[in-house]
């Protein structure tokens, strides 16, 4: 196959085209086309998908060596090679990572190493690695986008094993999300309007995945943002539609303050001259890091996961976002866009490694958000009767466990949740779709019931994606989850075991949930008005290939040693082999497969399955306990009302601004700054008028008109002198005549 | 003799003369008073006049000019009685502090 | 030589206080009459003075003209004008002017009598010729022709304007 590596820009590209030919062609040629034109764009970029994934596959399997992959180093870092000095200290970091020179790497010492520690992962080997590979730099292709101050500003790709993992899973749910929407949004007011915006969320997304320095993170970060504003409010007619559009936006701005801050940091703490994540987290993985900063740095981005992928306490816009048409609520709210920030802590681990000294502590801030908010997503799950609001619960839940992975130092099984996640979250969200579309729109639990009989296709995907996430063995859910476990368990050098425990306990509570949510809507009576009926191909289809890849992908990170089972090695935890990076990537150490936490985690989940068939079905169990009981009834009103963080966020917080603050700053502007401009005013007149008085009409008139009576006064004195008298005029001739002898004689 | 001798007379009946037109407030008086200013005048001139006529015997321009002095003064007090004549005939005074229409 | 020198001091200062005196008598007499009378020393002195000085022609001028014709002026005017027989108190202006007339002409008596001493000190006349009449007149009629002849313009002009000023109509 040819190499689609360097050109992969091509892929978002082609989404922004497809974007931009709906977006004026698509009312003119009608919502066939429209249809056809998404479809076939995402067809096509699914396709240039698999090849790039195929593409890394075999660079994995034959990495570069020498010339080659000096050259490689240097474009993955971004920076232009000025002296020898700096190709051979990028060579020599490279080869430091992984442990060994480059000319002693050979396949099948790598290979040989590779299945020799695979099962004994915690033991620390010489090799830095759980006996990996040797470093296999991504594929970095940038050009210059502008330069200004000496800094260069570059827009690039960057291709590893991860970017590839997430152009499949996005392309493959962008697709059939598409081919769901022609029947699911079929005679809709804005059919063309939202097909242009599935494309230019899946173009972003793509060009998020693919960035290569952090700015064009923030980019696409905010691109899917306005997205899934767009989307979520699709149907704006309705307030609750904005009002759930707004929230979900204003809440990702809130965030998004932390991963600008974010940015900034790691920018300037890795020395100020480029913002290419390679960069950025070979500096954070080098002796002179400075971990506090990184600290600070990687507090400040988790801000930005907190909102977007939904972590406590910026959730609340998750299940809002629910008011949107379900096949958004599937590609967003499932499955791509909340995964963005799961997605930023996975590329930029080596920040969030030396940061929150992941290898070495036992608790810290990432890991316990994530933990604390599996299980508060998991409680609520219990009080809906919505069911997207459950599955969107679900999701919140999910994403803690994606995130609580990660803080573990569990890269690949957070990675791992996050593949898997996506393909049944996505076929329960569709499901949920198809059962409304029988169900006359509506989400309510309550107006469904005994739905198994009237939707088989419909039940057998929605109970296989119902196993899949509680963690039923074999489906992908069980090996996800429970390599997270283990991943809490044995941790780095010490567990994690508050996170364990959370994890297990939610486990438990996400059969449990699932279970009510399954029952109320596929057993019993139905207890709706409308007529359901299994819905067409269009919709089922999609149902039964992402239930297909449910049950399938587990397979991909089979590990080394199950229960005794040794497959081949190149066989085992493909998933890890080629996703995980090995090239400025934090030394991690890998758990093994513990035999009895998966035990112990399928026990839990089977139960919560179980305690909600005799629930609900059976109807055993003390029903009516929070109508009776008041702390039960407490518990329940504050698991109803979101524990109060809505009335928070809206009440006090904005509501304060809006009321006492807004009114103080008016008083403030009105009273104090106008005051001041009045008085200057005021003041300025009454200067005026004393200058007016004193200055002009007292000494200027009064030079004027003094000057006029002087003249008149000296007239006056002189008229005396003209008397008419010839002897005066006599006398004074000879006096003069006197005087001026005088002068002749004395002076001259 | 002394030149200084004639000049000095002169002199005296100049300022007497000067005292005259302003101390007299008949206007005949006045004119006489005039009249005694011109002759001093007069009485100058011959005495420079004789002074020169010893240092050079063709000049006799003292004397002519006294001449000339004399008939300008009778022309003057011709003229200046026949206003003094007018002034009487219709002020039927001529004190000369009364002809003050000039005043400013 | 020296007899005659000495005579002629004499006379002069005799003649000198004489006319000192009648012009005195002129500017402060309460007669206008007798003023006129008084004037008539004055200019017959300063005839007597010209004489003197060698100037027989401007001497018998001085007579003819002055006391022939500008005397009888003079007189006529105080009698056409009514002028009071005897002593008249009104002739003289208030003291106050009397007193300034007195000090201009103290004043100017003091200026001109320093700067006359001061300048023609020992100045002596030495040997004084009769100017001769026939030399006055080839003056008259050479060198001074012009004066000669605006003069009697003048003069003219003089008596017209007499005529038309005291004309009666």
């Amino acid at each position: 196959m040819f190499n689609m590596i360097d050109k992969v820009w091509i892929i978002p590209a082609l989404m922004a085209a497809s974007f931009l030919v709906i977006l004026f062609f698509g009312k003119r040629w009608g919502t066939r086309a429209t249809a056809g034109i998404g479809i076939a764009a995402v067809s096509i970029c699914l396709l240039l998908s698999v090849i790039v994934a195929g593409n890394w596959i075999s660079r994995v399997n034959h990495p570069p060596t020498g010339a080659a992959l000096a050259a490689d180093v240097i474009a993955a870092n971004g920076l232009t090679p000025q002296t020898g000095e700096t190709i051979g200290q990028e060579v020599n970091a490279v080869t430091k990572d992984s442990g060994e020179t480059m000319t002693t790497e050979s396949h099948s010492a790598s290979t040989t190493e590779a299945t020799a520690t695979e099962g004994h992962g915690t033991e620390a080997t010489a090799s830095e690695h759980g006996g990996e590979h040797e470093s296999v730099p991504p594929v970095v292709r940038t050009v210059t986008w502008f330069q200004i101050g000496g800094m260069q500003f570059e827009m690039g790709t960057l291709v590893d094993g991860l970017a590839a993992m997430m152009l499949i899973t996005v392309c493959i749910i962008s697709l059939l999300v598409h081919i769901y929407s022609t029947e699911y949004l079929h005679g809709d007011v804005r059919f063309t309007h939202y097909y242009a915006f599935l494309s230019l969320f899946t173009a972003s997304m793509l060009f998020y995945v693919l960035s290569s320095n952090t700015l064009q993170m923030l980019m696409g970060w905010e691109l899917v943002g306005v997205c899934s504003f767009g989307l979520i409010g699709h149907w704006w007619e309705e307030k609750k539609n904005t009002d759930a559009a707004l929230k979900a936006f204003l809440t990702n701005r809130v965030g998004d303050i932390g991963l600008i801050l974010g940015v900034i940091i790691t920018f300037f703490a890795a020395g100020g001259t480029s913002f290419n994540v390679l960069h950025i987290n070979e500096y954070a993985l080098s002796h002179s890091a400075n971990t506090t900063l990184l600290l600070v740095g990687a507090l400040c981005l988790f801000g930005g996961v907190t909102s977007k992928s939904g972590q406590f306490p910026l959730h609340t816009w998750l299940p809002d976002a629910m008011a949107g048409p379900t096949p958004v609520s599937a590609l967003i709210h499932a499955a791509t866009m909340v995964v963005a920030g799961v997605y930023l802590i996975a590329r930029l681990y080596g920040v969030f490694f030396s940061g929150l000294a992941i290898g070495s502590s036992t608790f810290h801030y990432v890991a316990f958000i994530g933990g604390f908010t599996t299980i508060i997503g998991g409680l609520l799950a219990f009080v809906q009767t919505d069911l997207k609001k459950v599955l969107a619960y679900s999701t919140i839940s999910q994403l803690g466990y994606m995130v609580m992975a990660l803080g573990v130092g569990a890269w690949t099984a957070g990675v791992f949740h996050l593949f898997t996640h996506a393909f049944f979250k996505a076929c329960l969200f569709l499901g949920a779709g198809s059962v409304s579309h029988a169900c006359h729109h509506t989400f309510d639990m309550r107006e469904m019931g005994g739905l198994r009989k009237k939707m088989p296709v419909t039940h057998a995907t929605f109970l296989i994606a119902t196993l899949a996430l509680a963690g039923i063995f074999p489906l992908a859910g069980f090996w996800s989850k429970d390599e997270i476990l283990a991943g809490a368990a044995n941790g780095q050098q010490n567990a994690y075991t508050i996170m364990l425990i959370f994890g297990l306990i939610t486990a438990f509570l996400t059969a449990a949930y699932m279970g009510r949510a399954y029952w109320l809507t596929f057993w019993g009576e139905y207890r709706g008005h409308a007529k359901p009926h299994e819905s067409p191909k269009v919709i089922t289809v999609p149902l039964i290939i992402l239930a297909g890849c449910a049950v399938v992908f587990g397979f991909t990170n089979f590990p080394g040693n199950f229960f005794g089972i040794k497959l081949p090695s190149g066989v085992t935890t493909r998933f890890e082999h080629f996703v995980e990076p090995t090239f400025a990537f934090p030394p991690l150490q890998h758990a093994e497969f513990t035999p009895w936490l998966a035990v112990v985690s399928t026990i839990l989940a089977a139960t919560g399955l179980f305690i909600a068939y005799q629930y609900y079905e059976k109807n055993r169990g003390p029903h009516g306990l929070t109508s009776r009981n008041k702390v039960a009834h407490a518990g329940y009103t504050f698991l109803e009302n979101k524990y109060y963080l809505d009335d928070l966020y809206t009440g006090v917080i904005a509501g304060s601004t809006k009321g006492p603050i807004a009114r103080a700053a008016n008083w403030l502007n009105q009273n104090i700054l106008d005051g001041v401009i009045n008085g200057i005013g005021f003041g300025a007149r009454k200067i005026a008028g004393v200058v007016y008085v004193f200055g002009d009409q007292l000494i200027i008139d009064g030079a004027v008109n003094g000057s006029g009576r002087g003249s008149e006064g000296a007239g006056q004195l002189l008229r005396k002198i003209q008397t008419g008298k010839v002897q005066q005029y006599a006398s004074i001739l000879f006096a003069g005549a006197v005087v001026l002898a005088g002068v002749l004689v004395f002076v001259v | 003799m002394f030149l200084n001798q004639f000049l000095l007379l002169a002199a005296i009946l100049f300022c007497i003369g000067v005292y005259g037109v302003l101390a007299r407030k008949n206007g005949v008086l006045v004119l006489m008073s005039i009249e005694l200013i011109l002759n001093a005048v007069n009485i100058n001139l011959v005495a420079f006049g004789a002074y020169w006529h010893v240092n050079d015997m063709a000049n006799v321009s003292g004397q002519v000019f006294a001449l000339f002095v004399i008939a300008v003064a009778a022309a003057e007090v011709g003229v200046g009685l026949a206003l003094v004549l007018l002034i009487y005939r219709n002020r039927q005074s001529i004190d000369i502090d009364d002809v003050d229409m000039l005043r400013g | 030589m020296l007899a005659l020198l000495v005579a002629q001091n004499i006379a002069f200062y005799i003649i000198a206080a004489l006319m000192v005196v009648g012009a005195i008598r002129v500017v402060t007499t309460k007669n206008v009459m007798h003023a006129a009378l008084w004037l008539v020393l004055v200019l017959s002195g300063a005839a007597a003075q010209y004489i003197l000085l060698a100037a027989e022609f401007v001497a018998i001028t001085q007579v003819l003209v002055y006391l022939g014709a500008i005397i009888v002026l003079f007189l006529f005017g105080v009698m056409l004008t009514r002028a009071k027989t005897g002593n008249d108190e009104d002739l003289d202006n208030k003291k106050s002017a009397k007193l300034i007339g007195a000090g201009i002409g103290v004043l100017l008596l003091g200026l001109m009598s320093y700067s006359l001493i001061d300048g023609f000190k020992d100045t002596e006349f030495g040997n004084l010729m009769v100017q001769r009449t026939a030399e006055v007149s080839d003056s008259i009629f050479s060198t001074y022709l012009l004066p000669f002849e605006v003069l009697s313009m003048l003069l003219l002009a003089a008596l017209i304007g007499a005529i038309v000023i005291a004309r009666r109509d």
